[in-house]
């Protein structure tokens, strides 16, 4: 069974590489996007499980907490204060499912690694980019579908958005914006992982944060220092940018300041990790 | 010979305060074979990753194909496919998705890559897997596809970082069968193996590695000259046959207790035969045989003075042969 051709033409050992390299990064990222979406393609469980976690806390936040944290919120009729809760934490849900999935992202970055496959990407003169853009691509689109599902069972319990068109698509837009650039952090948090375990735990506190920003309650309820966090993390103007767009509360400098994190974000975790990529590929 | 296809000078390369590789000088002649042999932690995988551009060394110099890996990595992997000692396969796709993967990044064209996929499939027997995940593979399975994945490009210079280590004597045997028709197509082989038998099953040379020196280098049959460790065990019914046997063949060593004779060898047959056939002569029946072939063990004691850090103990290859007649 092991005879192997024993005429292979001289020109086809040395594949001419050089100067076409630069343009092989595009193709390369196309063919790591779809063996990602392959992936989830192939094994829909993974990303079943990231959308269940968020859609059991939309229900449990609004049929268990919901009455009474409704009533709390400034300006509500304490007897609507169900229906007023969810369409408050709608938006801090979908930031936690677009966390919950990178932090996939981030098993699979490490995945890749303990397996070896990232060290053959490299002997292959494979673009670091192009291996990294596959899963942050592949990433960025399972986190849409999963917030578009997510948003969905949203609808089935009452959620009503107030957005015209214009505003859909600036919300979707941002929804993009800000799951690529959490994903290129969570790339990073893969690959710094020693173990698939650790990357897998680590992006929990990417889930946290819409906690302890203004997902859940106003950030003046909460006690000083922690409003102030809270005033100040990345998680707040995202939220407070879809919430804006969904739902026609003020939006204020909340889209300049989500563009601006998201930019710092992607730009912190793209460097990151094209930075450990060469170190921590071999094992 | 031609200029070699592997070429490094005083490669050294630490992690910390622990050297793993202290002084590196290795030839290797295109389409030859060179076993890298040493015990866990002596440098051997340190060396194929520098070779194979995945680590920079830390001093000193490395050419594949004429490039250097440090100033030329991109040169340097255009030819060459590495196998390494853990399966860099991609465990969620079936096989032949993980070769159609490679083929894509190959850039070899779509007609080109259905059908080097679809030879590589029957080359390395795995047609019928080819469409199932890799979860239900053997691991000899995994380790084809794996060696099928680096060959889709048809490299030049192939690295094999333990390529048997793990796997059962048919899957073993599987696999040399494939570096014996890889090398008779003119690929050049370095490979790493703990084993002598493999080294010398399949090398033209052999680089013996312990502490990130290489400490002998040669061909299998100059390296096992160096090793004094192969030797013929004869044990005799009684006494008077021992000393009968002890004076015919006057380079053996007795062992009165055990009623046995040791008799140098180099575990060739010639040699048996020649002993027996004396023995026959002289009408002195044996009772039991073993042959003891220099394993690594002996190399390593030959070559550094010090055994195997495992302490692995000196176990004979026996071939029984009790109640044998002369």
């Amino acid at each position: 069974m092991t005879t192997l051709s024993p005429e292979r033409p001289a020109a086809q050992r040395t594949p001419a590489l050089g100067a076409s390299r630069q343009s092989h990064v595009v193709a390369d990222s196309i063919t790591m996007l779809s063996r990602n979406l392959l992936h989830m393609v192939r094994y829909p469980g993974l990303s079943m499980f990231t959308i269940l976690g968020p859609v059991v806390i939309l229900l449990l936040t609004v049929f268990v907490f919901g009455g009474t944290l409704g009533a709390g919120l400034p300006g509500v009729d304490p007897a609507g204060g169900r229906e007023a809760y969810l369409a408050y934490v709608m938006p801090g849900i979908l930031l936690i499912t677009i966390a919950g999935s990178a932090g996939g992202t981030a098993t699979t970055v490490s995945m890749d690694m303990t397996e070896g496959i990232t060290a053959r990407f490299r002997t292959m003169a494979i673009s670091r980019a192009s291996v990294l853009a596959g899963h942050v691509l592949g990433n960025t689109i399972q986190a849409m579908i999963a917030v578009a599902l997510v948003l969905g069972v949203g609808l089935l319990i009452g959620f009503r958005p107030t957005a015209t068109p214009i505003e859909w698509i600036a919300a979707v837009g941002m929804i993009a914006l800000i799951a690529f650039a959490v994903t290129w952090i969570a790339v990073g948090m893969g690959m710094q992982s020693k173990s698939v375990e650790t990357a897998s735990n680590l992006p929990l506190i990417l889930m946290l944060l819409p906690l302890l920003g203004s997902g859940f309650v106003p950030t003046d309820s909460l006690p000083a220092g922690l409003a102030w966090f809270a005033q100040y993390q990345p998680f707040t103007p995202f939220i407070e940018a879809i919430r804006g767009l969904l739902l026609g509360t003020p939006l204020g400098w909340n889209p300049v300041l989500a563009i601006g994190w998201a930019v710092v974000i992607a730009v912190a975790g793209y460097s990151w990790s094209m930075l450990i990529y060469e170190r921590k590929s071999v094992r | 010979m031609t200029t070699p296809a592997i070429e490094t000078h005083g490669l050294r390369k630490s992690y910390g305060d622990k050297t793993v590789l202290d002084g590196i000088d290795l030839s290797v002649g295109a389409g030859t074979v060179t076993a890298l042999l040493g015990p866990n932690g002596a440098g051997k995988t340190t060396t194929v990753h520098i070779l194979s551009t995945l680590v920079r060394p830390d001093g000193g110099t490395a050419l594949v194909n004429g490039c250097d890996v440090v100033r030329d990595p991109g040169g340097v992997r255009a030819v060459i496919g590495l196998t390494g000692q853990f399966s860099a396969v991609d465990g969620l796709l079936t096989g032949e998705e993980n070769l159609l993967l490679m083929a894509r990044l190959r850039h070899l064209g779509a007609k080109r890559s259905k059908a080097r996929v679809t030879e590589l499939l029957e080359q390395f027997d795995l047609v019928e897997a080819a469409r199932k995940p890799l979860a239900t593979y053997s691991g000899g399975m995994r380790r084809r596809l794996d060696l099928a994945m680096t060959l889709v490009a048809t490299p030049s210079v192939i690295f094999l970082d333990e390529p048997t280590t793990g796997l059962d004597p048919r899957s073993r045997h599987t696999m040399w069968d494939i570096v014996r028709s890889l090398v008779a197509e003119g690929t050049t082989v370095l490979l790493t193996t703990q084993q002598l038998e493999e080294a010398d099953e399949l090398a033209d040379r052999i680089a013996v590695l312990d502490g990130g020196r290489i400490v002998a280098d040669g061909t299998p049959d100059e390296l096992k000259r160096l090793v004094p460790g192969g030797h013929l065990r004869l044990r005799f019914a009684d006494a008077a046959t021992l000393d009968g046997a002890s004076r015919l063949l006057d380079e053996s060593a007795r062992d009165d207790a055990g009623l046995a004779l040791t008799v140098p060898s180099d575990g060739g047959v010639g040699t048996l035969r020649a002993v027996l056939d004396r023995l026959d002569a002289a009408k002195l029946e044996v009772d039991d045989l073993s042959i003891h072939t220099p394993d690594l063990d002996d190399v390593f004691f030959a070559l550094t003075g010090k055994k195997d850090q495992n302490g692995k103990k000196d176990q004979p290859d026996r071939v029984d042969m009790k109640g044998t007649e002369p």
